[in-house]
């Protein structure tokens, strides 16, 4: 079954969070990738304040189809996660709570994650139009320029996740494939 | 001579590019229904379940199968006994992509530059291909290529001393690097000869192959499926969860090559392995 955690967002809720744990968001989160990120992280190098509050945020690696009209959002899954791992240490320093995207991490974000007591979750690659359903709403609010890879504000409902990294050094990747092959070649 | 105007060419690229965004070919779907029927993880069989429950979503129209809609593939098989008229073909393809990604509501995912990174704001230029052959008739094929997984591909120039083996370790090695980043379960393209560009080419159309036709060759047809095992033993599974299902297919196009080399190309597909072709 899985676990629903509702905003506010906080270490403590994502503290007991293991890797492999089915989980439903429902609130405010944001989207950035790649040139999102290297622009936040540029601006808190200038010292200027980023678009969002980045402590306690849960940040959405996607870059969303357009909305059609009467619709909050288009397609919005996961992109990959490793091309944010140069900047994710970083905003993990600075409070980030959680990560969205999918698949590996560098050996930097793991240790980040520990060390912060932070979830990076994954969603279903390629389930974009499924995911969608779950944004009810959307609104840019930094670097519109950008198109897909605008920053967003996103209002969520039971969007579903896995727990990938937990704030106890778990790692679905790691441990789901040894599983599996232990099941089998039982 | 047989004429075709770029306008018609224009029209059917646009509705190819929505289309391709929105429904699956057949072949894919009963792919994906027999590798679920024959998957021990639970874990795994829920993820292709909420996959063929998205495939479902998108035909109904609204939502494209994925977000990113790709780099639009543009395969032309120009008969030689036809006249293109109207127009540059180049520009008729290029608008039929902007249109398609326009008034279908698909993402713009393509800079201008691969340094400076400025987004085009309309998904253009496409990637196109065009082979000449006989016939008085042209072939179309839009296939929208997504990054996630065109990232994890790889190409290597063996030596000829490599032989059977170290090509097949290869394609299976590529698939282990990828793990869960491109999307898992994943299709493999994969070229084998030619040169260093043919080899990739080649890589890229076997992503276009049908899924439910063995290989024309009962050599290459065998090491695909020896491929698709030993691929679908490594444990990465539906998104890296774990799981027997990490690719759905493997298809192989061969070339000659050269008396020195053995080159290898092997281009990484996700799920969503869309493509449409008409021909006109």
């Amino acid at each position: 079954m899985a676990i629903t955690i509702k905003e506010p967002f906080t270490k403590d809720k994502f503290k007991d969070l293991r890797a492999g744990e089915s989980v439903l968001l429902t609130g405010t989160i944001y989207t950035a990738r790649d040139a999102a990120h290297k622009r936040i992280t540029e601006m808190i190098a200038r010292g200027e304040k980023p678009p969002f509050e980045i402590k306690d945020s849960i940040i959405y690696y996607v870059g969303p189809t357009p909305a059609k009209p009467g619709r909050p959002i288009g397609s919005a899954g996961p992109t990959t996660s490793y091309r944010m791992d140069a900047y994710a240490p970083e905003l993990l320093d600075l409070g980030q709570l959680g990560m969205i995207g999918k698949g590996q991490r560098s050996d930097e974000v793991m240790a980040a994650v520990v060390r912060n007591g932070a979830v990076y979750f994954a969603a279903i690659g390629g389930a974009a139009a499924l995911m969608a359903g779950c944004v009810k709403e959307a609104e840019v609010i930094a670097f519109d320029d950008l198109g897909a890879e605008a920053v967003r504000k996103l209002y969520v409902e039971d969007f579903p996740v896995t727990v990938v990294l937990d704030p106890a050094g778990g790692n679905l990747y790691k441990e789901g494939q040894e599983a599996y092959l232990a099941s089998v070649s039982e | 001579m047989r004429e075709i105007n770029v306008d018609t060419i224009k029209e059917n690229i646009a509705r190819m590019c929505i289309e391709a965004n929105h429904y699956l070919d057949e072949d894919l779907k009963e792919c994906m229904a027999s590798h679920l029927a024959a998957e021990p993880s639970e874990v795994a069989r829920n993820i292709l379940e909420s996959i063929g429950k998205n495939i479902e979503i998108a035909e109904e129209g609204i939502f494209p199968l994925c977000q990113d809609t790709g780099m639009a593939c543009v395969f032309m098989e120009i008969g030689q006994d036809v006249h293109i008229t109207g127009g540059s073909l180049e520009d008729a393809i290029n608008e039929g992509v902007r249109q398609g990604y326009t008034e279908g509501y698909l993402r713009k995912s393509i800079v201008r530059d691969p340094l400076d990174r400025v987004n085009t704001g309309d998904n253009t230029p496409a990637y196109i291909h065009y082979d000449i052959v006989p016939g008085d008739q042209v072939k179309i094929t839009v296939a929208p290529k997504g990054f996630g997984s065109e990232n994890m591909s790889r190409i290597k120039m063996f030596p000829p001393s490599a032989g059977e083996e170290g090509v097949k370790d290869f394609v299976v090695e590529t698939a282990k690097l990828a793990g869960a980043n491109p999307c898992p379960p994943i299709v493999l393209g994969v070229g084998i000869g030619g040169t260093f560009d043919k080899a990739a080419l080649m890589a890229k159309k076997a992503l276009l192959k049908p899924l439910d036709k063995p290989n024309e060759s009962p050599y290459y047809d065998e090491m695909e499926q020896e491929l698709l095992e030993r691929i679908n033993s490594l444990g990465i599974g539906p998104q890296g969860f774990g799981g027997r299902t990490t690719a759905l297919a493997v298809n192989i196009i061969t070339a000659p090559t050269h008396i020195a080399g053995l080159p290898v190309a092997v281009n990484v597909n996700c799920h969503v392995s869309r493509h449409k072709t008409v021909v006109l």
